[in-house]
């Protein structure tokens, strides 16, 4: 084990970890502040891969295709946020969870019916090469683009969040929703758009991520759990928490997936290894949720008091 | 005579003319050729004996659980393996699963019933994601292409679970004693202690209640119960993978439970039984029918906020005022 690929793991990994804060985003933001259990989030991220895969197919250019299908995703969450999932938020939690599992079998099969069971979708033949990062150090260029723009997305939403008057309206309605819609906050009007945005990260994250995993029916669906456990892990409602988690959560899948596996086969006999590696590296992640959990029931960054 | 008066003889005739119908089913089915559909059947007893125990921990204890499958996959992996190893006593493959998933809900119960709201819903579906993932990377028994069994499990007097309508009865009687017993538990004095501490928990624990140890009591009690649905299901499909523990297979049980009814004895059954119906129907008719189902799903949430149980009592109510 070099230090070269040590270096590429940890790339891969905090890539990995970006993509997954683009899904958590909106979700620990709608959980946070409405209290509300959207499993179909992981629907939206499937529907966004799909359109951006077929715009791109229809326009011919990569970079339209991620911005249209990110535009109309947006579009899309703010249409399914006021006609549907607005008068489940008073609902209780089981509610929530039967309706937006309901959304989830409407949605992929919808996806189906419109599109087939997958698309196609390649990353831009011009950064198809591998570049040098440091000597010896290879890095795919696309990947490297992955990890630049989920940078200025996380970047964006933070000060947006942070610094921002809209921001500061969202952080008071994550803190105390009545007390905030007491001082005179359009809360309705406040969550279409965070929805928006929030369904726009995920369309991000499925574009991206597109040409490395598959454009295909059900993508949502697993990706969905560990943007769970990301926002469980960071503290529900708190962007920070999610971000961080994110990168946590994506370092530890990553790294358990390649670096623990080689560690496991030079320090245990072969057939433990093989055997061990794979499930040690694919529970780690909920493991360390469990124990995030038991030990601060709040999450890393609890947001109310 | 008040209305409330008759409603319990309305319930004596509901249950005796359901349970003959489950009882004649398999001869009605041989009348109308449809013998096909006793296996049909028979999934949905199994699946109605799963979502009945989760409506225990549900509805009872007022624990949003995502994480059942791991129970019902688990008790699937239990036999399974034990059928693949040469050992085809149905007793010790009952005894065995009962064991198993019963200590891994005491771990799990253990653990996770220390958090409370959202946080039991994601630690209980972490649980269930480990179990999920373990089975995939256990390549000595199938990894993620699963367990295919040439054979069944044996009961004495040749009560052989391969025999489609032997299974069928089995598997009935399971779900009535089920059935029964959560009757009989409701208003027994741990089933009254266990609602006071689902309607107020802080108050509960006021009065003295353990309500630590009876939570994790149900939640163990459910486990086991998940985990005999899960032992006769390998018994029905001669097959048992990874999916089995899936999220989403939780996550329909859930379904099952809230369209049947949180909370009422039948409901998890009902649930199962309308919801696999649905299911199959549309399928019939359409390769969309995971499409039409969730529209059916919506229109419950909006529509009909305690579910199908919640219609029946209201007929019910009408049916005795008359």
């Amino acid at each position: 084990m070099t230090g070269i690929f040590v270096l590429e793991q940890v790339l891969n990994g905090l890539q990995f970890g970006l993509m997954l804060f683009l899904l958590a985003a909106g979700l620990t933001l709608i959980f946070g502040v409405m209290d509300m259990i959207n499993l179909a989030h992981g629907s939206l991220y499937m529907v966004g891969a799909f359109l951006c895969a077929w715009l791109a197919s229809a326009t011919g250019s990569f970079v339209f295709g991620i911005l249209g299908g990110v535009v109309l995703t947006a579009l899309f969450g703010a249409v399914l946020e006021m006609l549907l999932l607005r008068s489940l938020y008073a609902r209780d939690h089981l509610a929530q969870v039967l309706a937006t599992f309901a959304l989830i079998l409407i949605l992929n099969d919808g996806v189906k019916m419109v599109f087939g069971t997958d698309l196609p979708l390649s990353a831009p033949a011009s950064l198809d090469g591998p570049v040098e990062l440091l000597p010896g150090l290879m890095y795919p260029a696309y990947r490297l683009l992955i990890l630049a723009v989920g940078f200025a997305l996380a970047l964006l939403l933070y000060v947006l969040v942070q610094k921002t008057r809209v921001g500061a309206l969202v952080r008071a309605g994550a803190a105390n929703r009545e007390m905030s819609g007491a001082m005179g906050v359009n809360v309705a009007r406040l969550f279409t758009i965070v929805f928006a945005i929030g369904a726009g990260l995920c369309a991000v994250a499925g574009g991206l991520l597109g040409p490395l995993l598959a454009v295909q029916v059900g993508m949502g669906e697993n990706i969905l759990i560990l943007a769970f456990v990301v926002i469980v892990i960071g503290g529900i409602g708190s962007i920070r928490g999610a971000l961080i988690g994110a990168i946590l959560v994506g370092a530890i899948d990553t790294l358990g997936r390649t670096l623990l596996q080689q560690m496991l086969r030079e320090y245990l006999p072969p057939q433990w290894a093989s055997a061990a590696g794979p499930a040690i590296a694919s529970i780690a992640v909920y493991v360390f949720m469990a124990v995030v959990l038991v030990a601060k029931p709040q999450g890393l960054f609890p947001v109310r008091s | 005579m008040a209305p409330a008066d008759r409603s319990g003889t309305v319930d004596f005739a509901a249950v005796v003319l359901v349970t003959v119908l489950a009882v004649v089913l398999p001869w009605l089915l041989r009348a109308l050729q449809m013998d096909f559909y006793l296996s049909f059947a028979s999934r949905i007893v199994v699946y109605a004996i799963a979502a009945t125990s989760l409506n225990l921990v549900l509805g009872y204890g007022g624990l949003v659980s995502l994480g059942h499958a791991a129970f019902v996959g688990l008790g699937s992996y239990v036999t399974a393996i034990l059928l693949v190893e040469g050992v085809t006593s149905g007793t010790v493959h009952l005894v065995t699963t009962v064991a198993i998933t019963a200590s891994m809900a005491l771990f799990i119960g253990a653990i996770s019933l220390r958090t409370r709201g959202v946080y039991f819903i994601m630690i209980t579906l972490a649980f269930a994601q480990m179990l999920f993932y373990l089975a995939n990377s256990v390549k000595g028994y199938g990894g993620d292409e699963g367990l295919t069994l040439r054979v069944r499990s044996l009961f004495a007097f040749g009560i052989d679970l391969k025999n489609g309508l032997v299974f069928y009865y089995v598997a009935l009687l399971v779900l009535a004693l089920s059935l029964f017993a959560l009757a009989r538990f409701v208003p027994s004095r741990l089933g009254r202690a266990v609602l006071a501490l689902r309607d107020d928990e802080v108050r509960a624990e006021a009065l003295g209640f353990p309500t630590f140890r009876y939570k994790l009591t149900i939640f163990v009690v459910a486990g086991a119960l998940a985990g005999v649905a899960g032992a006769l299901s390998v018994n029905l499909q001669g097959y048992v993978s990874p999916n089995a523990l899936h999220w989403t297979q939780s996550g329909t049980l859930l379904v099952m439970v809230i369209l049947g009814g949180v909370g009422s004895v039948w409901g998890g059954a009902l649930g199962a039984l309308v919801l696999l119906l649905l299911q199959e129907v549309l399928a019939a008719y359409t390769q969309y029918w995971e499409f039409w189902t969730g529209w059916v799903l919506l229109g419950v949430v909006l529509f009909a906020r305690r579910g199908l149980a919640g219609l029946l009592f209201a007929i019910r109510a009408r049916v005795a005022q008359r």
